[in-house]
């Protein structure tokens, strides 16, 4: 995840995954890459020039160029990762402690904070607001994980298991919308839905579904409904590929031998491919949890942006903003940042012991 | 990948036809549910706010300019675009340099705390960020960068996760001789990361880059706390803003956002192939 950036949170860790998978392929990106760029071909002439030249550095007496060698290295090295760190620690690290900090104080954003121990903290415990932005927050995680779980295996399993044709095709197209900037798909699921007149209700009148126009964002039922339904629209398709690169990574042996035990479809997969890819499920399930947790660009330009109707969209980081830059009480927000972050290491914990207890069991 | 044997294939094959289109038929409605709102937005785009309320349109219609120059007199949407590209090119160009420069800091010299330092990059991939969204927004009113691109582009000098992909690439593909070659030349330490090791390593820097210029052309709640001058909003807040601009005049509001979404949708028709094998490289061993 890119700490830095303030988007999305799970567009973020998306490379995470890149990177762990990357791990084992790097043989054929070694290959790819001085097949680009020849440094294959080109490695001999270096050496044979680096050989004449060490000889030189011989005579000249080791024991100098070592000492200096390893200065060099030292220097270099904290050199070359001083710019993350310093940015990191502005960037990063500070904001961090800030808000720690500012959870325990009083501002409005201008005049000086001022210091107020727990008050915040004590507010925090007894708002009910607050505990129903993170019922919300849970229940529109909830009903998009759990779907989005179900049909990303089914999809990973048809692609894996069968030779789909337009597969390709197929496994981009439901991997697009994830790459959409989120604050345009809430808008755009605004006017699709907005009023008795929206392209929705034309489409279901037209097919003669419905006999009167809903007015979709009245019900807080359909409200949040539809948050999670494009929370999973969004994040399907992307499922799917992770899961499809778990899959991958099992041995063929294994199925043969299923195979060979007459092992059925259903069986094979609920038996092997299942247990086999919990570290997958696993990572998902808690990158899922952080990212989800931290939901705003949606539910925020879904409606009006304070999580009507009902407050029934109203996620806790939307209501750290509106505590914040709305109410100008930065430092309740700050508090209630913190409770979300509690909150968050406490569902990861939850979920990693859940789902690795299955394991030994 | 894992196949039946062709024995078992033809004497299911009657049995399988069913399945088989059912499973197509399933994999066309997805199809159909991930492409359609788009598509809807592009053909509301070309119509009247007048035909968009009384009916549902299948085909494109003919107000495109007139919907342009409707959307166009209240805010103008191409500067949200050019500051969305004044931010998320440099914060791009930034992560790709810096990445590979603290990944190879780490991968080939070694110095004192080399493994603690590098627990801290691990570390600071954990820390969900919007939760210090505050804190960014008071140390930015420290900096007075309130207004500023720079808090949106230093950041891609800190990518924890481009560090941590590109360490364990260099690792594996870059072997010390190359770098003892270089230095034997006479070439300068950063010379040589500029000269030997960042060509090679393009491939996978590249692939970082498509996904953080991604993120950091999305990124709303960011400049939504930090941006509070019109002229300086990017694509996502300004938006999130043009709801309340436009009120009723739907045919402008749909333009804005296929002018928002086309652009990221053209350049993945033709980078999918590379995003794709970016997520599942490794997979078609």
């Amino acid at each position: 995840m890119n700490k830095n950036c303030y988007g999305e949170g799970r567009v973020l860790c998306l490379p995470f995954t890149v990177c762990f998978i990357s791990w084992e392929s790097a043989p054929m990106i070694q290959n790819r890459c001085a097949a680009t760029r020849g440094t294959k071909a080109a490695l001999p002439k270096i050496f044979a020039r680096v050989s004449a030249r060490s000889a030189l550095l011989f005579q000249k007496g080791m024991g100098i160029s070592m000492k200096k060698k390893a200065f060099h290295k030292q220097f270099y090295g904290y050199l070359f990762i001083s710019p993350f760190f310093i940015i990191f620690l502005i960037f990063g690290l500070y904001p961090i402690v800030s808000t720690a900090l500012l959870s325990m104080q009083k501002w409005d954003g201008m005049l000086p904070p001022d210091f107020n121990g727990i008050d915040n903290y004590a507010r925090l415990i007894t708002d009910t607001t607050f505990f129903r932005s993170v019922g919300n927050t849970i229940r529109i995680w909830l009903f998009n994980f759990i779907p989005q779980m179900a049909i990303a295996l089914l999809l990973a399993a048809l692609f894996t298991f069968n030779r789909v044709r337009g597969m390709i095709l197929f496994r981009a197209a439901f991997y697009m919308p994830n790459l959409i900037t989120a604050a345009s798909v809430g808008l755009m699921f605004n006017l699709l839905f907005n009023g008795g007149k929206s392209a929705v209700n034309h489409l279901l009148l037209m097919t003669g579904i419905i006999d009167t126009p809903i007015y979709f964002f009245e019900s807080p039922f359909f409200t949040s409904s539809l948050v999670s339904y494009i929370q999973w629209w969004m994040w399907f398709g992307y499922t799917t590929i992770i899961v499809m690169t778990g899959m991958a990574s099992i041995d063929t042996q294994v199925y043969e031998a299923a195979m060979v035990d007459g092992a059925s479809k259903r069986k094979t997969f609920f038996a092997i491919t299942l247990p086999l890819i919990r570290p997958t499920l696993i990572y998902m399930t808690i990158t899922s949890i952080i990212g989800g947790m931290q939901i705003f660009d949606v539910p925020a330009t879904l409606t009006n942006g304070t999580g009507e109707p009902q407050k029934s969209i109203l996620t806790t980081a939307m209501y750290i903003y509106i505590q914040a830059f709305r109410s100008h009480n930065l430092g309740y927000a700050s508090a209630v940042s913190m409770g979300l972050f509690l909150m968050i290491a406490l569902l990861s914990m939850v979920s990693f012991r859940l789902l690795r207890r299955k394991e030994e069991g | 990948m894992y196949r039946e044997n062709s024995a078992k294939r033809v004497s299911g094959k009657i049995g399988k036809i069913f399945p088989l289109a059912f499973m197509y038929l399933f994999l066309t409605l997805l199809l159909l549910i991930c492409v359609l709102p788009f598509l809807l937005v592009l053909i509301n785009s070309t119509h009247t706010s007048i035909d968009i309320v009384t009916r549902l349109n299948l085909t494109f219609g003919t107000a495109l300019s007139e919907n342009y120059e409707k959307m166009q007199s209240s805010v103008n949407i191409w500067q949200g675009f050019g500051n969305s590209l004044m931010i998320s090119v440099p914060f791009t160009a930034l992560t790709g340099y810096f990445s590979a420069l603290t990944a190879y800091g780490f991968s080939k010299y070694r110095f004192k705390g080399n493994k603690v330092l590098f627990w801290v990059v691990l570390f600071s991939m954990m820390l969900p960020s919007q939760l210090s969204i505050i804190g960014f927004y008071q140390l930015n009113l420290k900096l007075s960068l309130l207004n500023s691109f720079l808090p949106f582009i230093l950041p891609g000098m800190a990518n924890a996760t481009a560090v941590f992909f590109l360490k364990g690439m260099i690792e594996q593909s870059i072997p010390d001789s190359l770098i003892e070659a270089g230095r034997i030349e006479g070439s300068s330490e950063i010379h040589i990361f500029n000269r030997l090791i960042l060509p090679c390593i393009m491939p996978g820097v590249a692939t970082m880059c498509i996904f953080n210029f991604v993120s950091s052309w999305n990124n709303y709640l960011g400049p939504l706390v930090i941006m509070t001058d019109n002229a300086k909003f990017p694509m996502p807040v300004m938006i999130a803003m043009i709801k309340g601009l436009y009120q009723t005049n739907y045919g402008a509001l749909y333009l804005a956002i296929a002018i928002s979404v086309v652009p990221i949708i053209i350049v993945y028709i033709f980078l999918s192939r590379y995003i794709i094998s970016g997520l599942t490289l490794g997979a078609e061993k």
